[in-house]
C-alpha cells in the first residue's frame, strides 16, 4: 500500500477526459458529510429535512453552472444513466406518436448504445456524419427533422478529439419552431466546466451533466430538463426528484458534486486561459518531437483547451500508451469506455481518419491540476518513447 | 462421533518401493493446500490408514471447502466426508442414522421415495458381527428411522459405505472424484511456458498432474503489450496454483529481445528465432531453479510456428528436453480441458501477448535449421539471453488489494 502511494505521486495524469482527481477539500467533505448526515433526506424528523436542504442547496449550484433555474436539475447516478434516461424518458413521453431521432456519428458510447437499443425496439435513428474536424453541420441536423421527430441529441464537447459541436446554432434554430420543434438534448459531460454553457442561451431542453469529469465524485450527476419538457421516468421507485428518479438520494456524492461545481465556477476562465496555452504548447511540443504526427480535430480555438488527440501512424496507440506509462505519463488511446476493445476509434473514423490513424491515436487530456512542467514532461516522454519504439513502426499489427 | 474427510489415491499405490515417498509427498500436498486456501489451524492433520487418508481436526463449517480443494489435489482419486465411530454396535447404528438423515435431506430426485443399500468391509476380523450380518441390522434401523427410504440392492440412490477396522468404523455415503494422477514433487521439476493463451495453461495442468513440480515462465514485452496481458497470465496462474500449491509465475522482460528480432532478423523467421529465444532463456531458468525439463503448449499444426519442421528448429535452441503434452490433441479438446481446469474464460479475453503482436504476414513453415541459424548472425544471441535472465522476476500471485 505504501508502495503504491508513493508511486502515484510520480504520476503525470494527463486522462482527465477520463476522469479527474477529486479536490481533496471535497473528499474531506464527502467524508463529513457521510458521518454526519447519513438520514434518508425523505425522512419527516428534523435530520431528513436538512439533508433535503442540502441537496436544494446543490441543485443550486449545478444550476448557476449552466443558467438553469434549481427546479430544473434532477440529480442521477451519472452522465451514463443522464443519457439514456433523456433518451429512452423522451422516447416513452410521446408514447409512440414520435418515432424519430436524430444525432450525430460522434456521440458517446452512452448515446450511441442506446440508440441501438433504440433501434432494435423499432425506433428510426438518423446518424448526421461530420467533417474531418468532427464537426456536425447544424443545417444538416435541422434538415433532417420529420413532423414525428421526438429528439435530437448532440454531444457538445466530443469527448476523443475535443470539437465544440454547434449546439448553440442547432438551438436557436429549434426554439424559432414553436412548439412543434423537437425535444433538443445537449450531452454536455466534457463540455461543462470547459465550455460556458448557458441552456436558456442555447435553447436547450434536456442537458447530461456528470460530477466526476470537473473534480467531483464518481456516481453522480444530473439531467436538467427545462420545465415543461415531456419526460417520463426511466426508475421507477419513491417520489424523490419529484417523482421522475427514484431511489434514495447520493447525499455525499450530490454534496460533493456541488462542491466541485461551485470551484469550477470560480476559476473557469483562469483554468480556460492556462489550458488554452498548455494545449498550444503541447501541439507545438508533440508536432516537433515527431513530425508525423496527425493532430485530430479541429483548430485549438475551435475545441475545447483540455483534449489533445494525436495520431502516430506506424504505430499502435495502445504500445505508445503503454511506453508512456513506462514513462510515468496516463494518456488515453481514445475513449477510456472503448480501449478495453480490440477495435480502432469509431470516432476518428467517423471523422474520415484511415484505420492506421484510428488504431494510433493517444489521447492528452488536462485539467485545472495540469501544470507546464506535466506538459514538458508529456513532450518528452512522447519523444523518447518513440524513439524507442522506432524498430517497431510500421511491424506491428 | 467424529466427523473426517475420507481420501482415496490409485496409482501411486503401486509405485512398489517408492510407495512411502509417493504416499509422503501427496499427504504433504494435501496438508499445505488445505492450510494455505481453507485454514491454517494446525490441528488439521492428515492421517494414513490401509491405504487411505483421512483428514481430522478441521471445522465443521469448512468441510465443503475442505472437499473443494482436496478434489483438485492431483493423485487424488476421490474424496468424502465421513464420520468415524467406536467399533460398539450401538455407535454404529446411531452414525448410520445421523450420516442417512444428511443424505436424505441433500438428495433431490424428484419423487417421495429415496432407496439406498448398505454395504460393508470388515477388514477387523474381531468385530462381533460379519458384513452381510451388518448389512441387514444397519439397513433396518436406518429404515425404522430415517422416514422416506426403501431398500434396492440392484441400484440404490444412495449406498451407505460402512469401513469396520481396528480404530474404529467409517461411515460415508457420497464421493466426489478428484483428478487422479501423481502428486507433485515426485515425477522432478520442470519450467512451463505460459503465454496467456488457452493451451498453455492446459499443458501446466497436464504436467502437474504427472507429478511434475513445474514453474511458470512468461516472457512479457512491456510496453508493446500492456499490464492486463501480465494480469490475465497471473490470474490463470491462480486458477493453476489450485492444483500446485506451491506453484511460481516468473516474467522475463522481452521487449529488447524483440526489438532487437524485428530490427535485425528476416520478417519470416521472426517467430522461429523469437521461440528459439524463449527456448534458450527458458533453458537457463530451468536450471537455475534446479529442473530439467521444459514444457509448452506447442500442438501439432495449429499454427505455423508448429508444424514438424518448426518443432525441431525450436527445439535446436533448448538445452533441455522439452515436453508438449498437448502435441496431438484436436483444439476442441484442448479448449474442453481448459474449461475443465477454469482456465479457458481467462485465456479468452482479449489482451494481447507477446507473440500475437508478432506475427509477420508471411511467416515461414518449413524452415531449415540452417537459415534459423544465420538468421540470428546479426543479434548478439547471448547477451540478450543472459540479460534476459538476469531480468527475470518472480510475480506476486497473492491479492494485494
Amino acid at each position: 500500500m505504501n508502495a503504491e502511494k508513493k508511486e502515484l505521486k510520480n504520476y503525470v495524469y494527463m486522462d482527465n477526459a477520463a476522469t479527474t482527481k477529486p479536490y481533496p477539500e471535497i473528499v474531506e467533505y464527502m467524508s463529513f458529510v457521510q458521518e454526519n448526515f447519513y438520514w434518508n433526506p425523505s425522512a419527516l424528523y428534523g435530520f431528513g429535512v436538512q439533508s433535503e436542504r442540502l441537496i436544494r442547496r446543490a441543485r443550486n449550484s449545478v444550476a448557476s453552472l449552466i443558467g438553469a433555474h434549481e427546479d430544473e436539475i434532477y440529480f442521477t447516478s451519472g452522465g451514463t444513466e443522464s443519457n439514456n434516461w433523456a433518451l429512452i424518458g423522451s422516447i416513452r413521453a410521446f408514447d409512440g406518436k414520435r418515432k424519430h431521432i436524430i444525432t450525430s456519428s460522434v456521440e458517446h458510447p452512452s448515446v450511441t448504445a442506446t440508440t441501438e437499443y433504440l433501434k432494435q425496439a423499432g425506433f428510426e435513428i438518423t446518424v448526421v456524419p461530420v467533417d474531418r474536424q468532427g464537426f456536425v453541420d447544424p443545417q444538416q441536423v435541422l434538415d433532417e427533422i420529420r413532423s414525428d421527430t421526438c429528439l435530437i441529441s448532440i454531444i457538445s464537447v466530443q469527448n476523443e478529439v475535443g470539437t465544440i459541436e454547434p449546439c448553440q446554432e442547432i438551438g436557436l434554430c429549434l426554439s424559432q419552431m414553436g412548439p412543434k420543434a423537437p425535444i433538443f438534448h445537449i450531452d454536455a459531460v466534457q463540455g461543462l466546466g470547459h465550455v460556458h454553457i448557458d441552456v436558456n442561451k442555447w435553447g436547450v431542453d434536456l442537458m447530461t451533466l456528470s460530477s466526476h469529469k470537473i473534480h467531483g465524485p464518481k456516481g453522480v450527476g444530473a439531467l436538467f430538463i427545462r420545465k415543461e419538457t415531456p419526460i417520463k421516468p426511466l426508475i421507477f421507485g419513491g417520489d424523490q426528484e419529484k417523482g421522475l428518479r427514484a431511489g434514495t438520494e447520493n447525499l455525499a456524492g450530490i454534496c460533493g458534486f456541488r462542491m466541485a461545481c461551485d470551484m469550477c465556477k470560480n476559476d473557469m476562465d483562469e483554468t480556460r486561459d492556462k489550458l488554452v496555452k498548455f494545449k498550444t504548447k503541447l501541439v507545438a511540443g508533440i508536432t516537433e518531437a515527431f513530425p508525423d504526427a496527425v493532430l485530430n480535430g479541429p483548430d485549438i480555438h475551435l475545441s475545447a483547451p483540455h483534449i489533445v488527440n494525436f495520431s502516430f501512424p506506424g504505430f499502435r496507440g495502445e504500445t505508445i500508451l503503454y511506453g508512456l506509462e513506462e514513462r510515468g505519463v496516463l494518456v488515453s488511446t481514445g475513449s477510456s469506455c472503448s480501449s478495453r476493445k480490440r477495435e480502432p476509434s469509431p470516432i476518428l473514423l467517423a471523422m474520415g481518419k484511415t484505420q492506421e490513424e484510428a488504431w494510433s491515436a493517444i489521447r492528452f487530456s488536462m485539467s485545472r491540476f495540469t501544470t507546464e512542467k506535466d506538459v514538458e514532461a508529456t513532450v518528452l516522454a512522447v519523444e523518447d518513447c518513440l524513439k524507442k519504439l522506432e524498430p517497431w513502426r510500421k511491424k506491428m499489427i | 462421533m467424529e466427523k473426517v474427510l475420507l481420501i482415496r489415491y490409485g496409482e501411486i499405490g503401486l509405485k512398489g518401493q517408492n510407495r512411502k515417498y509417493f504416499e509422503d509427498t501427496l499427504r504433504r500436498n494435501i496438508l499445505l493446500a488445505v492450510r494455505n486456501q481453507v485454514s491454517d489451524n494446525q490441528d488439521i492433520q492428515v492421517l494414513r490408514s490401509y491405504g487411505r487418508f483421512y483428514l481430522t481436526g478441521f471445522d465443521a463449517e469448512h468441510q465443503e471447502e475442505c472437499m473443494d480443494v482436496i478434489s483438485k489435489i492431483p493423485g487424488v482419486v476421490g474424496v468424502c466426508p465421513a464420520i468415524v465411530v467406536d467399533n460398539v454396535v450401538d455407535a454404529v447404528e446411531e452414525g448410520a442414522v445421523a450420516i442417512m438423515k444428511e443424505a436424505v435431506a441433500q438428495i433431490s430426485l424428484g419423487r417421495s421415495t429415496v432407496t439406498f443399500k448398505v454395504s460393508t468391509k470388515r477388514p477387523n476380523k474381531s468385530f462381533p458381527f460379519t458384513s452381510p450380518e451388518m448389512n441387514q441390522r444397519i439397513g433396518a434401523v436406518i429404515l425404522k428411522n430415517v422416514p422416506g427410504l426403501s431398500v434396492d440392492l440392484h441400484n440404490p440412490d444412495i449406498i451407505l459405505n460402512l469401513e469396520i477396522r481396528e480404530k474404529g468404523t467409517y461411515l460415508y455415503v457420497y464421493d466426489r472424484p478428484g483428478p487422479g494422477g501423481l502428486p507433485v514433487g515426485v515425477s522432478g521439476r520442470g519450467t512451463v511456458l505460459i503465454s496467456g493463451g488457452i493451451d498453455s495453461p492446459v499443458s501446466a495442468y497436464m504436467a502437474m498432474k504427472r507429478g511434475v513440480d513445474v514453474n511458470a515462465l512468461h516472457f512479457w514485452s512491456y510496453p508493446i503489450t500492456g499490464q492486463r496481458a501480465k494480469d490475465k497470465v497471473v490470474d490463470i496462474c491462480k486458477v493453476l496454483r489450485q492444483f500446485h500449491p506451491q506453484f511460481r509465475l516468473f516474467i522475463a522482460p522481452f521487449t529488447d529481445i524483440q526489438t532487437q528480432i524485428i530490427e535485425k532478423c528476416p520478417e519470416n523467421y521472426r517467430v522461429i528465432t523469437m521461440r528459439r529465444m524463449m527456448m534458450r532463456v527458458a533453458t537457463e531458468f530451468c536450471k537455475n531453479e534446479g529442473g530439467q525439463v521444459i514444457f509448452t503448449g506447442e500442438n501439432l499444426g495449429q499454427v505455423a510456428s508448429q508444424t514438424l519442421e518448426s518443432l525441431t528448429v525450436i527445439e535446436d535452441a533448448a538445452g533441455l528436453p522439452i515436453l508438449r503434452p498437448l502435441i496431438c490433441f484436436d483444439k476442441t479438446e484442448i479448449i474442453d480441458k481448459a474449461k475443465e481446469i477454469g482456465t479457458y474464460d481467462i485465456s479468452c479475453l482479449p489482451y494481447e501477448d507477446c507473440c500475437s503482436v508478432f506475427v509477420p504476414k508471411h511467416p515461414v513453415t518449413k524452415p531449415t535449421l540452417e537459415r534459423a541459424i544465420a538468421a540470428e548472425k546479426n543479434i548478439d544471441v547471448d547477451l540478450l539471453v543472459k540479460e534476459c535472465v538476469e531480468g527475470i522476476r518472480e510475480a506476486q500471485l497473492e491479492d494485494d488489494i
